[in-house]
């Protein structure tokens, strides 16, 4: 029987694909889960410190932090986002899109553009593009610490102090739901200014030592908790993305299974008719 | 009057809720040196060093959390530490950060760096899987 070996390996290997899949898509999930769970551990973090600038900002001392201050926008940083790995759908390509489309806004307003770039997948692409990246962090894994990303959001905070960029703004993939994961641009300097309508009671504080330092380190800390929150957030997008991606992998060679194992039959069956005849014509022939 | 008594307290990291709970004193290693805090101490705003930030209920237990450093925030009714999960200091940071600048330099310059390599090492491994794949169908059919 000629042909039907060569599906049959055929239909071994796609079989042993989707093992991988299925694997991948169940790994995903439950990595999937435990990354919602440190999404929503990260939040009061921030919103405390939202609160405690606010408070800050109304009590109005005296020390502006440059941090707080809009200038001129000459130079934009932007802190992209991006996974380590691939097989996640569009994820990257879609993060990557975005980041180029704010590229070319700010590009044509005259300012010059920088990066930051979190994840290997985003350092390969915006590499060939010939930014300036000016810091690089890859190899998060799917916890990342916000120890990791200190050194890389510094490098952006100082540029800023020292007034090499006007603007930074943070570019990652929000989690949605499980179907949907959006790139959303947000800006991280100047601090957007709080929302303080909502505080009822308002109060000055004792600082110990002074406002200032206070501030520097609040501001710093809150610039990280973001940056943190995004790459949490990038990776429950990642493997929510990948969950999607490895099921459909996983359902087309389902399909393709289907398809050539009815090939595979009707192979077998054509020999076995062509033998019959051939035996019948022999038996007639004598 | 019970409630005068007491303190709420909040202890948040970047990564996860610590403690949140009344308290009748919370002890903080605070920048200027260690603080205790009582209800209704006055409305503070203070950085931490890295320490232990002692909580006493009030059912007289003591609970103990190691801080890396942070923040501490005092309103009248209510204290809130904000505490880092990293060790911080300075020249840590800084290292941390010329680190940062050396990868993404090291990436630019080197055409030939650790993601080409991988990229290469995967290709090879895609084209050995061919020549494996040639060579069992020539098996077959010979």
């Amino acid at each position: 029987m000629p042909g039907t070996k060569e599906i049959r390996t055929k239909i071994a290997s796609v079989k042993s694909t989707q093992k991988i899949t299925k694997a991948m898509q169940m790994v995903a999930t439950s990595k999937m889960r435990r990354a919602q769970d440190r999404m929503k551990l990260a939040r009061p973090y921030a919103q405390k410190m939202r609160n405690v600038i606010g408070h800050l900002t109304e009590a109005n001392p005296d020390y502006r932090h440059p941090f707080l201050l809009e200038r001129e926008p000459k130079a934009v940083g932007i802190v992209v986002i991006s996974t380590d790995r691939g097989l996640a759908g569009g994820l990257n390509a879609n993060i990557f899109k975005r980041v180029i489309f704010l590229m070319r806004e700010w590009q044509q307003k005259g300012a010059q553009v920088s990066l930051c770039v979190i994840g290997s997948k985003g350092l390969a692409f915006f590499r060939r593009l010939g930014v300036p990246i000016l810091a690089n962090v890859s190899g998060l894994g799917d916890r990342p610490h916000i120890k990791d990303l200190i050194g890389s959001v510094k490098v952006m905070l100082d540029a800023y102090t020292e007034g090499k960029i006007d603007r930074v703004f943070m570019v990652n993939a929000k989690f949605v739901n499980t179907m949907t994961q959006q790139p959303v641009v947000e800006q991280l300097l100047p601090v957007q200014p709080v929302d303080t309508e909502g505080l009822q009671e308002h109060w000055d504080y004792i600082y110990e030592p002074d406002a200032k330092d206070i501030l520097d380190g609040l501001l710093m800390r809150y610039v990280e908790s973001q940056v943190y929150q995004g790459a949490v957030e990038n990776v429950a997008s990642e493997m929510a993305a990948r969950m999607v991606a490895m099921k459909s992998a996983s359902d087309n060679a389902g399909n393709l299974i289907g398809e050539l194992q009815l090939i595979y039959n009707k192979a077998r069956q054509a020999a076995i008719t062509k033998e019959l005849s051939e035996i019948v014509g022999g038996a007639a022939a004598v | 009057m019970a409630e005068a008594h007491t303190i709420q307290v909040d202890i948040v990291s970047a990564e996860g809720e610590l403690f949140s709970g009344a308290a009748t004193m919370v002890f903080a290693p605070a920048s200027q040196g260690d603080l205790g805090i009582a209800p209704r101490h006055a409305p503070l705003l203070t950085l931490l060093k890295a320490g232990e930030v002692t909580v006493q209920t009030p059912e007289g237990e003591r609970h103990h959390f190691f801080v890396g450093g942070g923040a501490l925030e005092v309103q009248p009714n209510k204290v809130t530490v904000l505490a880092d999960t990293a060790i911080r200091a300075k020249d840590l940071d800084e290292a941390a950060a010329l680190e940062a600048k050396q990868r993404a330099e090291e990436a630019l310059k080197d055409k030939s760096g650790h993601i080409d390599q991988a990229q290469a090492l995967a290709e090879l491994a895609r084209a050995a899987a061919q020549l494996k794949l040639i060579e069992r169908l020539r098996k077959i059919r010979s």
